[in-house]
């Protein structure tokens, strides 16, 4: 894992009317502007996100791509109006950079509550979903990333 | 394991399109999009859709004029309205033209997703309740037969278990009660059901010509039999010989049918070989066979070798409760016949059709729906389209002896299915004088009927 420097926004993601950022558009960058030899690119930005259809998101992924993207905005605890709170923060950011990787490895949304992949459409899905991927999505990820060891899983 | 959720989205904004459908696709569903109303209609019969998002301001056809389109194709489909200008106006009438919700653009995404877990959760309920109420069906139901009447549903459980040995059945019931389809199903039912069944209805023949019917005739067995010809008990060997209105056939045929039963053998009309019979005799009347043995009318041996099994059919105003069912399985079958797309009957028709007496059984009740079915101009059958005679129960206040006298007549001409025969034989009047009252009060046969 490499960490790099500071990548530009680029100025047409800016939705004036929503005081918002295309996260489509600067996903698009983000993966133009990857190292060639980039498994995964993941990005993290302070702007608030949108796409056209949704009013905001948390973050997005290419499925079975390499980009992902993770909004802070949302995920701090001043954007609710409480105190900072970096344990959460740090829970939330985890939680919600894990589940866009996910989608890159092809994983869709989980309907298991508890599941990293588990689809969060408020701050309280993200706290209320666990750590780590359920059974069966962990399973779909290991086939993308270790295809001999399913096998061994399934037993067949 | 759950069949995938297909959802077809349309929207002219590419920008829309794609994101609404990326967004779906990571939620696990399938998704097609399409920029336009053209597109949308050439992919929409390729699939089931569970869901339609459709946009309301696209150019050439609007969602409104699509989603309309989609409801002619699919009554039920299931369209959401999204739109970017939330007016009352357009949200009311995309509501009122039959949209599942309207949502305005862009979405909350918690909005969006509960609308379409609700949705599918609908689907998934009302897949259910089809499923179930056929599997209920099923159990109503014996062939050509449906009822939830206990008497009946213990006759369709007799029949099952009858219809596998060789015995001869006696099926008694007023006309219309559908004993013929009765013995239809016992046919169907037995191991016989690949060979042919074969009906009789001895009342609408003369004894000589019964007797031919029956038996068949050799050549030159009598002036006009210029060729051999196999009667029905030897076309149905192997299979089953309905003898419909066994009740009216004449004391000499009574005597060579319980010959035939006894002995299992006949010989053709001016033949002399002995042929075996190997077919399973159903017999049916809408007689009080007893009182026709009382009164010297009918043989008590061969009542005894028919009614080995016996089966009393109820006529329709005791079991009240089938009127419904009924309705409903004659209006799916025209529903195809006549190419309609009648949904029901209206409150108001469903209680005159409960309140009706019904002489002429389930038969006259398909009659009734299939002359409202033509007649309706609406997809709900209404009080106006049912047209029932005058019932029994209908008082004869101010009314003529004439009057009285048509109404009767046309009633038992109904219940014997305009057998003249049979109709004048109830009346006590011979059949000229049926004829002639027939002509004198106009008296008209319906269509169907």
């Amino acid at each position: 894992m490499k960490t790099a420097g500071d990548v530009p926004i680029p100025d047409h993601s800016f939705e004036a009317e929503r005081n918002q950022y295309h996260s489509t558009k600067i996903l698009k960058e983000l993966v133009r502007g990857a190292p060639p030899d980039s498994l995964k690119v993941l990005g993290v930005i302070e702007k608030d996100l949108c796409i056209p259809i949704l009013t905001f998101v948390y973050g997005e992924a290419q499925l079975n791509g390499i980009g992902a993207l993770v909004s802070l905005a949302r995920l701090r605890q001043e954007f609710y109006g409480a105190q900072p709170d970096d344990d959460i923060f740090r829970e939330r950011l985890h939680k919600e950079a894990l589940h866009e990787l996910g989608h890159t490895f092809g994983l869709i949304h989980c309907s298991l509550v508890e599941c990293l992949m588990y689809l969060s459409n408020t701050i309280l899905d993200v706290d209320r979903k666990g750590r780590a991927f359920c059974r069966h999505c962990q399973r779909a990820l290991n086939s993308k990333i270790e295809p001999g060891r399913v096998s061994k899983w399934t037993g067949r | 394991m759950d069949r995938k959720v297909n959802i077809l989205v349309v929207d002219d904004e590419e920008i829309v399109r794609d994101s609404l459908s990326s967004w779906l696709i990571d939620d696990g569903y399938e998704v097609a999009a399409a920029e336009n109303g053209t597109k949308a209609l050439e992919i929409f019969p390729s699939r089931e859709w569970d869901l339609c998002l459709v946009d309301l301001k696209m150019p050439g056809i609007d969602g409104i004029q699509l989603m309309e389109e989609f409801k002619r194709q699919v009554p039920d489909q299931l369209v959401i309205i999204m739109t970017a200008f939330a007016t009352v106006d357009t949200a009311v009438k995309a509501m009122k033209e039959g949209a599942y919700d309207y949502m305005v653009k862009p979405f909350n995404p918690e909005d969006l997703s509960i609308t379409i877990r609700k949705i599918i959760e609908h689907q998934k309920l009302v897949r259910e309740n089809i499923f179930l109420r056929k599997e209920l069906k099923k159990q109503y139901r014996l062939h050509d037969m449906i009822s939830k009447n206990h008497k009946i549903l213990e006759i369709f459980d007799l029949v099952r278990t009858v219809a596998k040995s060789n015995s001869t059945v006696l099926i008694q019931g007023e006309s219309g009660t559908g004993k013929e389809l009765l013995a239809r199903a016992i046919h169907e039912e037995s191991l016989r059901r690949e060979a042919p069944f074969i009906s009789v209805s001895c009342a609408s023949l003369t004894e000589t010509l019964l007797e031919s019917e029956l038996f068949g005739y050799e050549k030159g067995a009598f002036t006009g039999a210029d060729s051999l010809k196999r009667g029905k008990l030897e076309l149905a060997q192997d299979g089953t010989l309905f003898l419909d209105e066994i009740g009216d056939i004449s004391l000499k045929l009574q005597m060579d049918l319980l010959r035939v039963l006894e002995q299992k053998e006949f010989r053709r009309v001016g033949g002399s070989g002995l042929i075996t019979i190997t077919s399973r005799i159903l017999a049916a009347t809408n007689r009080d066979l007893k009182k026709a043995i009382e009164e010297g009318k009918f043989r008590n041996d061969l009542f005894y070798r028919l009614n080995v099994i016996s089966i009393h059919l109820p006529p329709l105003r005791e079991r009240k409760e089938d009127v419904p069912l009924l309705v409903e399985h004659f209006i799916d079958r025209f529903n195809i016949e006549m190419d309609k797309k009648v949904e029901g009957v209206s409150d108001g028709a469903m209680r005159v059709l409960m309140e009706h007496d019904w002489p002429g059984n389930a038969r006259e009740l398909r009659n009734v729906i299939e002359r409202a079915m033509v007649v309706a101009k609406d997809t709900r059958i209404s009080e106006a389209d049912i047209s029932l005679p005058a019932s029994r129960k209908e008082g004869t206040n101010g009314k003529s002896l004439g009057d009285i006298e048509k109404d009767h007549i046309l009633r038992i001409l109904v219940e014997n299915r305009w057998n003249i025969i049979r109709s004048a034989q109830v009346l006590g009047i011979d059949r000229v004088t049926l004829y002639n009252k027939i002509k004198k009060y106009e008296l008209k046969k319906e269509v169907g009927a």
